[in-house]
């Protein structure tokens, strides 16, 4: 800083009169605008605020002012200097703002890219809708049983209460494991399980009542693939053994399932039928997913799904044979109980419009992927 | 069963608007499974007459012989001029009385006839063939030849009772008695609350000892045998139309009067009967098992030798039926043959008429065995009515009078074993309890009645069910009865609550875990068939003594070339990654988790265990013994890319590493700690072949195998080359589950990260060299990564160098460099020990 002088020259401070620090002043600010970057207004910054800039220099000369001059051409200076930076903040903010809008439009992409470096996998529409059901009935307390795919014939059919030979044995069009060399070819006493029924018997066997269970898993029969059959299908299968348990129950268990699995307003409907296991028996239909009933007398709007039944048939049900509950050492003076099995494929068939049997055996990936996890 | 609407209406007064849809809604409410209802001549339209072949004009030169006829249609035609009609069938003559459709009618299936030009002729009409009317096989293979007494002009329409309505019920095997006229004319009558006009209720002669003899041997076989004999019948006499008709609407064929007499009556009564020829029986008939070594020719003419378990109806000569099944070609009624010289009909003149009851599973085993399913032998295996006996003999002698012109003779032979009726002890409430509806006793009772029981007793009900429904053994079986007459469309709806439950076993969780995480990893579920055949398996390369090898192999298979149970997921699945690679799928990685079947080479056959109570544990443990293992297995394949190439770059196609990654996947899902050795197993490349193992219950177990296949293999099966696979027992890899994770400490000081690079001779495997700098490291390293692994003239022939990125932390304070340095130092200097690690650039 330099020293305090005792006598000045006014002629040496020109520099600091009024109108020399407005110029000096507008030029800053002429110059800030003019800058047409950030690179521009960094030189006009050096040029105007810098140690050497005029303003600064100006300053430098108030102390060569005499003590009354001082004060006033301070104040001078300082509101140039003042308006200086304020203009040069203002522009640097306006011109940051410019440049990130530019870089960000340089920096788009085409968001619509498709991105398939690694396609999504599927779970089988099956597996994910024999859960799905599974999980309506766990919701409600129900656990899942499972049991061996080659099963005893006892538990398969015996414990069942299908006599050996009585035409509902010969029904089920049987795969029978041989057995060991010297034993003949369908005395083994072990089959392909031809229903999910066995895991019922197994579960009575190794459970004390209050028994609420379902079943999922996978059957065989020997028929043919073709369209609507299939050697190798799934089914589910529900069983409570309860005291007093009764069809009443039964009816309403089914109600809340197909409400659960196809919306509110769905129902279903029984209709007599025989099984050796359970007594009595019937066969379940609900109302037809797809038109609801509404094709039925209505030749405008036939419905393919359910032929214009307006009911479609899901399987069969009833309540727990008592002989069925002795064998498997359960009471059946205290205890009843009810079941009911269906067929997963054919529930999936007409949920979800398949139309070939063979679509869901073949695993084409074209047929499972747009399932995705969860159905 | 096949149910003509008008031949039902004979025995219930149906309204006569009810339709077979109607019908059909009521049976079907009632617990009959009427599968479809038959419209028969809907869309038939006449005019169809009687009409008399004139004359008859050989037309020549054509490809076949054809008739230019003029046939007289009475004033059908409008004219009253005989109808010039070419015809191509060639078994009428002049003055038969045939079936004539006239320009203008449509026949079924929409075909309507019109006069037009053919053979050179204009034919007016046709000549018709039962195929042509839908009336079914009448066993003539030509057009229809009526008895002479028909007029000419007469509408055939009526006359062949063409239009009718039939209602074809699948007959479940406990409703026996439905599978007859009078059984689903009860059902009928009772959905309707009409009377029942029952057929079996004819008066019937006592028996005495002037029938013909029959001897029963075995009366747990045959309970019953009624016997008459009907004398004089007429060979020449013909099945009249409505008779035939009746048969054909029910589905069977025509064949001859006696004949079609006896299956006349089966539909109509349920039960099976058989006629002989009396003039070919030699001495008294007996029914008796048969003998070893026995044989007998049946009607269908095949040869069979009897078993000692079969029934058999004898003569002198021996067997000459199988009882219940078929009858013999010795005894058959003979067809009528006329004699070429004189004209004169021969044939059988004197039949003996069997009506007898059969053993149910007698009869089931006997057409089992001789693969013989027989319109009786269904209903004896499903069960027959025993008090009809007396009934079906004497309405079919009473047919033979009136249509034969035979007469029945005084002598009436019965043999019957002593039995009781049987009775059901029931509380009057128990269908209420099974159906939870208040139905009430009265209700009960009455519907018991309606079905044929009689009931008796106030709260406890004592029920003699009929003697047509031996399905009615148990109180359940009772109260279904009432509840399907009070129809299941009433039961309300209500919802148990089960108690509480403890949701998915860690088994089903993981399971579902192990789906989803692939899935998520890019895999495609499959679920394919487990059949498997030797082909595939030699394929797939496997030794001799492979485990895989020593298959469940089923004794009726489908395909004979596919006779075993799969021991392997692979071959199901490679075989569907070969499908979706022959359609054009060619980036693939596909997944399955399902059972395999392992012989244990140590089954037994079980006993047949009681079901009267539950069998001892040791019983039924010999159950599970006669069993294979049968574990859950996961398994993966991929082919083509794993990663697709794109605007973002190239793609990678899938390798060994996806394989074992994806085993590395299933691993984490089940908490289990997953080791990978090195490892040379079918159907895997011997160089790229990773061996799984876990730690299950202390011991290092053997878990699966993940890695590239053998290019032989990939040649063998056609699949796409660097095709790749994993599969893994998840049974083993739950119970290597290590339990509930313990959580780490997050430490937030700052991380001290050293890289360092390790030559190592190129065959000591990355994990050891893992594993030591681990141990040698201590606590402080929080992570170790592998991120290069480099070979070159720079590392010298036979050596890689592996370069780690080690990333250390202490919990409590921040580490010093030296700190640091002496960590990864010592991490160095046991990897050094233990692979001969050398630090790259020291």
């Amino acid at each position: 800083m330099s020293a305090p002088n005792k006598s000045y020259d006014p002629v040496e401070v020109e520099a600091l009169k009024p109108e020399e620090i407005e110029r000096m002043r507008d030029e800053a600010l002429a110059a800030f605008a003019a800058a047409g970057d950030l690179d521009a207004l960094a030189h006009a910054k050096t040029a105007h605020t810098s140690g050497t800039s005029p303003l600064a220099l100006a300053n430098r000369e108030i102390g060569a002012l005499p003590p009354q001059a001082k004060a006033e051409a301070g104040k001078r200076v300082g509101q140039a200097r003042g308006a200086v930076s304020k203009a040069l903040a203002a522009r640097q903010t306006e011109l940051e703002a410019e440049r990130d809008a530019r870089v960000l439009v340089e920096e788009a992409v085409d968001v619509t890219l498709p991105y398939d470096r690694v396609p999504a996998g599927a779970r089988h529409p099956l597996t994910t809708f024999m859960e799905r059901v599974a999980d309506v009935f766990v919701a409600m307390g129900y656990e899942i049983a499972e049991g061996p795919e080659a099963e005893a014939e006892w538990f398969n059919f015996d414990a069942l209460n299908f006599v050996p030979d009585h035409p509902a044995r010969q029904m089920q069009d049987t795969f029978f494991v041989r057995g060991p060399e010297g034993t003949a070819a369908d005395e083994s006493g072990v089959v392909l399980r031809t229903h999910t029924s066995p895991v019922q018997a197994r579960t009575l066997i190794d459970r004390e009542p209050p028994v609420y269970v379902v079943c999922p898993g996978r059957v065989y029969r020997t028929d043919e693939l073709d369209a609507t059959h299939t050697p190798v299908f799934h089914q589910i299968e529900l069983l409570a053994v309860d005291e007093g348990l009764t069809m009443a129950d039964l009816k309403g268990t089914l109600d809340h399932m197909v409400r659960e699995l196809f919306g509110p307003g769905m129902k279903t409907r029984l209709r007599p039928n025989f099984f050796p296991f359970t007594e009595p028996s019937a066969e379940m239909d609900m109302v037809c997913y797809v038109c609801r009933g509404e094709s039925v007398g209505n030749p405008d709007r036939p419905c393919r799904t359910c032929g214009s039944e307006g009911w479609i048939e899901l399987g069969g049900c009833g309540m727990v044979n008592p002989k069925v509950l002795t064998a498997c050492g359960v009471d059946p003076r205290k205890y009843s109980g009810f079941a009911f099995g269906f067929g997963i494929e054919r529930m999936l068939m007409f949920r979800h419009n398949v139309e070939d049997m063979r679509d869901m055996v073949e695993g084409d990936v074209r047929f499972t992927r747009p399932f995705g996890m969860e159905i | 069963m096949r149910v003509p609407l008008s031949w039902l209406r004979e025995y219930v007064d149906l309204p006569a608007t009810e339709t077979g849809r109607d019908v059909q809604a009521r049976l079907v409410s009632a617990g009959l499974e009427v599968e479809t209802v038959e419209r028969l001549g809907a869309d038939l339209k006449g005019p169809l007459v009687v009409g008399k072949v004139l004359t008859i004009e050989e037309l020549e030169g054509f490809k076949k012989p054809i008739r230019f006829c003029t046939v007289d249609v009475g004033t059908a035609n409008g004219t009253g001029e005989p109808q010039e009609i070419v015809c191509g069938a060639r078994n009428f003559a002049v003055g038969d009385k045939v079936v004539v459709v006239l320009p203008g009618a449509v026949l079924p299936g929409g075909f309507a006839i019109s006069a037009r030009k053919t053979y050179g002729k204009v034919s007016h009409g046709m000549i018709c063939s039962g195929d042509e009317l839908g009336m079914g096989d009448d066993g003539s293979g030509g057009i229809i030849v009526l008895s002479p007494e028909h007029e000419a002009g007469t509408d055939a329409i009526a006359l062949l009772e063409l239009v009718d309505e039939v209602l074809d019920i699948a007959v479940t095997p406990d409703r026996g008695y439905c599978l007859s006229m009078r059984g689903v004319a009860r059902e009928t009558a009772i959905a309707y609350g009409l009377p029942l006009r029952d057929p079996a209720l004819i008066d019937t002669p006592a028996p005495n000892a002037y029938g013909h003899p029959v001897k029963v041997a075995d009366p747990v076989g045959c309970s019953r045998f009624t016997a008459r004999t009907v004398t004089g019948i007429d060979p020449e006499a013909r099945s009249p139309i409505w008779l035939t008709r009746r048969l054909q609407k029910a589905g069977m064929r025509p064949v001859s009067l006696a004949v079609d007499i006896t299956n006349y009556v089966m539909l109509e009564l349920g039960q099976p009967l058989h006629a002989y020829d009396r003039s070919r029986l030699e001495g008294p008939i007996g029914v008796r098992r048969a003998r070893s070594g026995e044989k007998i020719t049946t009607l269908d003419g095949a040869k069979r030798v009897l078993d000692p378990e079969d029934l058999v109806i004898t003569d002198d000569r021996g067997p000459i039926g199988l009882a219940g099944v078929m009858g013999g070609a010795d005894t058959e009624i003979a067809d009528p043959v006329a004699d070429p010289g004189t004209g004169e009909v021969t044939g059988t003149t004197e039949v003996v008429i069997e009506a007898a009851h059969f053993d149910a599973i007698t009869i089931a085993r006997a057409a089992r065995r001789h693969k013989l399913p027989s319109e009786a032998s269904k209903r004896f295996e499903r069960g027959v009515d025993p008090e009809a006996t007396a009934a079906a003999a004497q309405r079919t002698a009473d047919l033979l009078v009136l249509l034969a012109g035979g007469s029945a003779e005084a002598g009436v032979t019965e043999v019957i074993a002593p039995s009781a009726p049987h009775t059901v002890a029931m509380p009057a409430d128990h269908p209420d309890r099974v159906a939870g509806v208040d139905y009430g006793r009265e209700t009960v009772v009455r519907r018991l009645q309606q079905i044929g029981c009689d009931v008796y007793g106030q709260d406890e009900l004592v029920v003699t069910v009929p003697s047509w429904r031996p399905d009615l053994r148990e109180p359940n079986d009772l109260a279904e009865e009432v509840i399907r007459l009070e129809g299941y469309e009433n039961l309300p709806s209500t919802l148990p609550t089960p108690p509480a439950g403890r949701g998915l076993t860690e088994r089903q969780r993981l399971h579902r875990r192990v789906g989803r995480a692939l899935a998520g990893a890019g895999y495609v579920e499959a679920l394919n068939y487990p059949f498997l055949g030797d082909a595939a398996l030699d394929a797939l390369g496997l030794p001799a003594d492979d485990d895989r090898r020593r298959t469940v192999t089923l004794a009726n298979p489908l395909s004979d070339e596919e006779p075993a149970l799969r021991t392997t997921l692979l071959p199901g699945l490679l075989a569907a990654l070969r499908r979706n690679d022959g359609r054009g799928s060619h980036d693939l990685a596909l997944f399955e988790t399902g059972l395999v079947f392992r012989a244990t080479g140590e089954e037994t056959v079980p006993a047949r265990l009681p079901v009267d109570r539950r069998p001892a544990d040791e019983q039924l443990a010999t159950l599970d013994a006669a069993l294979p293992r049968q574990p859950r297995h996961a398994a993966v394949v991929l082919a083509g890319a794993r990663e697709q190439a794109g605007w973002w770059g190239r793609g990678r196609p899938a390798d060994w590493a996806d394989a074992v990654e994806a085993a590395r996947g299933v691993a984490r899902e089940a908490g289990a700690e997953l080791l990978v050795r090195a490892g040379q197993y079918e159907p895997w490349h011997p160089g790229r072949c990773a061996a799984l193992f876990v730690t299950v219950d202390g011991v290092e177990t053997p878990v699966g195998h993940a890695g590239e296949l053998h290019p032989r293999a990939v040649k063998a099966l056609g699949l796409p080359a660097r095709t790749c696979a994993m599969e893994l027992d998840l049974d083993l890899l739950e119970r290597a589950g290590t339990g509930p994770l313990r959580a780490p400490r997050i430490s937030a000081y700052p991380v001290a990260t050293q890289d360092v690079a390790l030559v190592v001779p190129a065959e000591v495997p990355a994990v050891e060299v893992e594993r030591a700098l681990r141990e040698g490291a201590g606590e402080l390293l929080e992570s170790l990564r592998l991120f290069d692994v480099f070979t070159g003239e720079q590392i010298g022939a036979g050596h890689k160098s592996l370069a780690y990125a080690l990333r250390f932390r202490a919990a409590d304070r921040t580490l010093t460099v030296e700190e640091a340095t002496a960590a990864r130092d010592a991490a160095v200097a046991l990897a050094a020990e233990r692979t001969g690690a050398v630090l790259r650039g020291a």
